[in-house]
C-alpha cells in the first residue's frame, strides 16, 4: 500500500493503538494535520499551548501505563514542547512527541520557524531521531515506540521535515525492532538476588524504600506482597506514592523533605535498606554525607544501572525490572526456611511507632481559616479516595501528597523531578480522557494554575469534567515558606498581586466556579462540585497565608534534621 | 584519575554530540576525544580521554552505556593497552636551528614530511607522554604551530572491543 509521509505516520501512531494525541498544528505538519483530519483511529485533541499538549500526553501515560504521544510544528511548537518534554524525562515517562520540522532543503538556512530540535531536546529526551529519509518513516516510529516504553522509559522524540510527509512510499509496520545498541536487562541477577534475600533476614533494623520504578513496572503487587511476607516498614518517595497502599500500618508515610518524622528517621536508622526503583534523590537522602554516617547495608534494585552508587555507595546492586526481581526474590524466600530475627523486628517497629506517635502532621483544625490541609483531607474523604489526583507545584502538591493517602498506583500524577509549574491541569486532561469516568482532581496553587489556565478552553471544547481545587493562598508559598525560614522573611517577588476572579474566569470559559472562605463550607463545595460530573468545577479555597509545609529538611541537611510543626 | 575510554557506537548523524553533549551537561572533563568509523561502516569508534574519581569513573561508563547509539563501551585502563597519538609540529628550522631540529625530529623517531628554506613539518607518533616530551625538549620559540590528533587506544593481546 503506498501512502504518503503524513499518512504513514498516522498509520503508525493507529497501529501502535493510539487513542489520544495532543496536539497544535502549524506549517510543518500540515500534512500530518490533513491525514488525521482524513481517519478516524485516533482522537486529535486540541490544545491551546504545546507545553500543555505534553502535559497531557504525560497525564496519559502517567495513569495508564501506555505511551503518550503529542504533536507539534517546527520552531516554537517545539520550544513550547520543550518543558513539558523535560518534565516528562525526568519522571522517566513513556512518551512519542512528533515534531513537524522545515523541509530537507531548507535545513540549516534558518529558514523560517527552523530550529534545531534534535539539539534543542537532546539533554531532555531518552533518545531523538531526524527522517531524513521517507524509506526510514515507519521503522522509526516503530523505534520511537520500543525505545519510549521499554527499559527505563522516557520521551523519545521524532522531527519530521516537511517534505518527507508528502513523500509517497509503501506503508510496511510488521517489522520487528532489532538494536544491537539497545538491549534493556529485564531479569534480575539470580545469585545476587539470593545475596539481597540472605541480606534481608539477617536485618534487624530492615526497610523498604519504594519509588516510581514501582509503578512504572507495575510492580504494586509484588511490592506489596514482599512487604507483607517479610513484616517490614515500608516508605514511598513522591514518585512512588500508591504503589503501596498508604492506609497499610506497614506504611510509614512519604520520606524526604517533606517526609514523615517516622519515614526519614527509620531511613537513616535502618540497618538493612531495601531500595526499588527509586533513586536516592537530593530531596529524598539530603545530605549524601550526613545519610552515610549511620552504616547500614544497601540492596538497591533499578533497570537502569547508572541509578545505581549515583548518589549513594550500594552493596547488593540489581539490575533488571522491578516486577521480574520481586517476583524471584519472593519466591526465594518462601522457599527458605530462614526468617528475619521476629525479636529485633518487634523491636524496631516499637522504636518507629514511638516517633509515629509524634503525629507530624497533625495541623490546626479549629482554625477559622482554611487550612489547606484540611480541604486535602476532605477531598480525599469525598472522592473516597479513589481519585485521580494530579498537582501542580508548590506547598500545595506537598500537602496533597501528605494529606491523601493513595492506595493504588497511577493515581498520584505529579511532577516530581523537575517541578513543572503548570503542570496539573493539562496533566489532568490526559487523565480524565483516559479514564472518562473517574473522578480527577487537580490540586493546585493560585500561582501554578496560571501557566497553564488557557488550557480550561480546551476542557470546554472536549468536556473534560476535571475538578480544580485552587489552594489559594495569595503567594507562591513554597518560595514564600523558603524566604520566611531562610531569607529572614524578605518576600521578594513571591506575592500573587492581581489575581483574577477565578469564579468568573472558569465561568467565562463556560465552566462552573465556586469560591470557598469558610472551613464548614469546604466538604459541601466538594460534594457539590464532583456530583456535577459532566462539569469542570473551579473551586477557589482561599487559605490560610502563612501556612508551612512540615516537616521540612533544609536543603543540603541531613534527613533526621526536620523542622517540625510548632506544638499546638 | 586518568582513563581512556573506547566506545563502539552506530555510525550515525548526532551520536557524537550526544556524547559530547553528555560530558558536558554532567560535568565531566574530556581531555581528548577522538573518532573515526571502523573497518565496519556502520560503526564508529571513539576514544576519550577523562579524569575522575572512580565514582566518576563509573557513573560516566554508565551514563555512556545508556546513550542509544552506544554499542559498547571498554574502559582501556582497566587492563593492558595500548595508545597512541599523532601530533604534526610545524618549526623554524634555519641556521642553527635547522640541523638541530633533524636531529631531534630523528632522536624521537619523528619523521620530517614537510620542508621549506624555514621550517619543518614534523610527525611523531607515540603515547601523549613522548609528544609531551618532545614538545619539552624543543625550543619553545621554535614551534610555530602544533597539531595533536588526541590518543588512540587498543587492548592488548585478547583483549578486543567488537561487536
Ligand atoms: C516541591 C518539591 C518537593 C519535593 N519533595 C520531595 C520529598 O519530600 N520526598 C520525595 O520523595 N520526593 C520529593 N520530591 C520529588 C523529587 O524531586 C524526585 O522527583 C523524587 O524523589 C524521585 O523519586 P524516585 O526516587 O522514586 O525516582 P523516579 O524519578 O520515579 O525514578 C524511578 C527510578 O526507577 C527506575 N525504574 C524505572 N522503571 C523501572 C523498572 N521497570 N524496573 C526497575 N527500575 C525502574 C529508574 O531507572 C529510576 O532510577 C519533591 C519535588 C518537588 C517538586
Ligand atoms: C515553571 C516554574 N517556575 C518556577 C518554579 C519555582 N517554584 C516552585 S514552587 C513555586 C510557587 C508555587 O506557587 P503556587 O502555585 O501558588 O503554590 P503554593 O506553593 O502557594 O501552594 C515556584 C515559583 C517552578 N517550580 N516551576
Ligand atoms: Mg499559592
Amino acid at each position: 500500500m503506498e501512502l504518503n509521509g503524513a499518512e504513514i505516520t498516522v498509520k503508525c501512531l493507529a497501529d501502535e493503538g493510539v487513542e489520544f494525541v495532543f496536539g497544535y498544528p502549524g506549517g510543518a505538519v500540515l500534512n500530518i494535520y490533513d491525514a488525521i483530519f482524513k481517519q478516524d483511529k485516533f482522537k486529535h485533541v486540541l490544545v491551546r499551548h504545546e507545553q500543555a499538549a505534553v502535559h497531557a500526553a504525560d497525564g496519559y501515560a502517567r495513569s495508564t501505563g501506555k505511551v503518550g504521544v503529542a504533536l507539534v510544528t517546527s520552531g516554537p511548537g517545539i520550544t513550547n514542547a520543550v518543558t513539558g518534554i523535560a518534565t516528562a524525562y525526568m519522571d522517566s515517562i513513556p512518551m512519542v512527541v512528533i515534531s513537524g520540522q522545515v523541509p530537507t532543503a531548507a535545513i540549516g538556512m534558518d529558514a523560517f520557524q527552523e530550529v534545531d530540535a534534535i539539539g534543542i531536546t537532546r539533554p531532555c529526551v531518552k533518545h531523538n531521531f531526524l527522517v531524513k529519509d521517507i524509506k526510514d518513516l515507519a521503522a522509526t516510529m516503530k523505534k520511537a515506540f520500543y525505545i519510549a516504553s521499554t527499559g527505563r522509559p522516557g520521551p523519545v522524540l521524532v522531527d519530521i521535515p516537511k517534505d518527507i510527509t508528502g513523500q509517497p512510499f509503501a506503508y510496511d509496520y510488521s517489522m520487528s525492532v532489532d538494536m544491537r545498541s539497545y538491549n534493556p536487562v529485564v531479569k534480575g541477577h539470580t545469585g545476587q538476588i539470593k545475596k539481597a534475600a540472605q541480606m534481608l533476614f539477617e536485618a534487624k533494623r530492615p526497610m523498604i524504600y519504594s519509588g516510581g520504578g514501582v509503578v512504572l513496572s507495575n510492580a504494586s503487587k509484588q511490592l506489596t506482597e514482599l512487604t507483607r511476607l517479610l513484616g517490614f516498614p515500608c516508605t514511598n518517595t513522591l514518585m512512588g506514592l500508591g504503589a503501596y497502599p498508604a492506609t497499610d500500618k506497614q506504611f510509614v508515610g512519604m520520606l524526604g523533605m517533606h517526609g514523615t518524622y517516622e519515614a526519614n528517621m527509620a531511613m537513616q536508622h535502618s540497618d538493612v535498606l531495601l531500595a526499588v526503583g527509586a533513586r536516592f534523590d537530593d530531596r529524598v537522602i539530603g545530605s549524601p554525607e550526613h545519610f552515610a554516617r549511620d552504616a547500614r547495608r544497601i540492596i538497591h534494585i533499578d533497570i537502569d544501572p547508572s541509578s545505581i552508587s549515583k548518589r549513594v555507595k550500594v552493596d547488593v546492586p540489581i539490575v533488571g525490572d522491578v516486577a521480574a526481581v520481586l517476583d524471584e526474590l519472593i519466591k526465594l524466600i518462601k522457599a527458605s526456611k530462614e526468617r528475619t530475627d521476629a525479636t529485633a523486628l518487634s523491636a524496631w517497629w516499637a522504636q518507629i511507632d514511638e516517633w509515629r506517635s509524634i503525629d507530624c502532621l497533625k495541623f490546626d483544625r479549629a482554625s477559622a481559616i482554611i487550612k489547606p490541609q484540611f480541604v486535602v483531607q476532605k477531598l480525599w474523604e469525598v472522592t473516597k479516595g479513589e481519585a485521580f489526583v494530579t498537582t501542580d507545584v508548590g506547598q500545595h502538591q506537598m500537602w496533597a501528597a501528605q494529606y491523601y493517602p493513595f492506595n493504588e498506583p497511577r493515581r498520584w500524577i505529579t511532577s516530581g523531578g523537575l517541578g513543572t509549574m503548570g503542570f496539573g491541569l493539562p496533566a489532568a486532561m490526559g487523565v480524565q480522557l483516559a479514564h472518562p469516568d473517574a473522578q480527577v482532581a487537580c490540586v493546585t496553587g493560585e500561582s501554578s494554575i496560571q501557566m497553564c489556565i488557557q488550557e480550561l478552553s480546551t476542557c470546554k471544547q472536549y468536556h473534560i469534567p476535571v475538578k480544580v481545587v485552587n489552594l489559594n493562598n495569595r503567594y507562591m508559598g513554597m518560595v514564600r515558606q523558603w524566604q520566611e525560614f531562610f531569607y529572614g522573611n524578605r518576600y521578594a517577588e513571591s506575592y500573587m498581586e492581581s489575581l483574577p476572579d477565578f469564579v468568573k474566569l472558569a465561568e467565562s470559559y463556560g465552566h462552573v466556579g465556586m469560591k470557598i472562605e469558610k472551613p464548614e463550607d469546604v466538604e459541601p463545595a466538594l460534594r457539590e462540585a464532583f456530583a456535577m460530573k459532566e462539569r469542570l468545577v473551579f473551586m477557589d479555597f482561599i487559605t490560610d497565608q502563612t501556612e508551612n509545609v512540615f516537616p521540612m529538611v533544609p536543603g543540603g541537611a541531613g534527613i533526621t534534621e526536620m523542622i517540625l510543626a510548632e506544638e499546638l | 584519575m586518568r582513563h581512556i575510554i573506547s566506545i563502539l557506537m552506530e555510525n550515525e548523524a548526532g551520536a557524537l554530540s550526544r556524547v559530547a553533549g553528555l560530558f558536558s551537561a554532567r560535568g565531566y572533563n574530556i581531555e581528548s576525544l577522538t573518532v573515526a568509523p571502523t573497518e565496519d561502516a556502520t560503526l564508529s569508534r571513539m576514544t576519550i580521554v577523562t579524569r575522575g574519581s572512580e565514582e566518576v569513573i563509573e557513573q560516566i561508563v554508565k551514563q555512556l552505556n545508556k546513550l542509544i547509539d552506544v554499542v559498547k563501551i571498554l574502559d582501556l585502563s582497566d587492563g593492558s593497552h595500548i595508545e597512541r597519538e599523532l601530533m604534526l609540529v610545524k618549526v623554524r628550522a634555519f641556521g642553527k636551528d635547522r640541523e638541530e631540529m633533524k636531529r631531534m625530529a630523528d632522536i624521537f623517531r619523528g619523521r620530517i614530511i614537510d620542508v621549506t628554506e624555514k621550517t619543518y613539518t614534523i610527525e611523531l607518533t607515540g603515547p601523549g607522554t613522548k609528544l609531551d616530551a618532545f614538545i619539552e625538549a624543543i625550543d619553545p620559540v621554535a614551534i610555530l604551530e602544533t597539531v595533536r590528533t588526541g590518543a588512540s587506544g587498543i587492548g592488548r593481546g585478547e583483549r578486543i572491543l567488537k561487536v
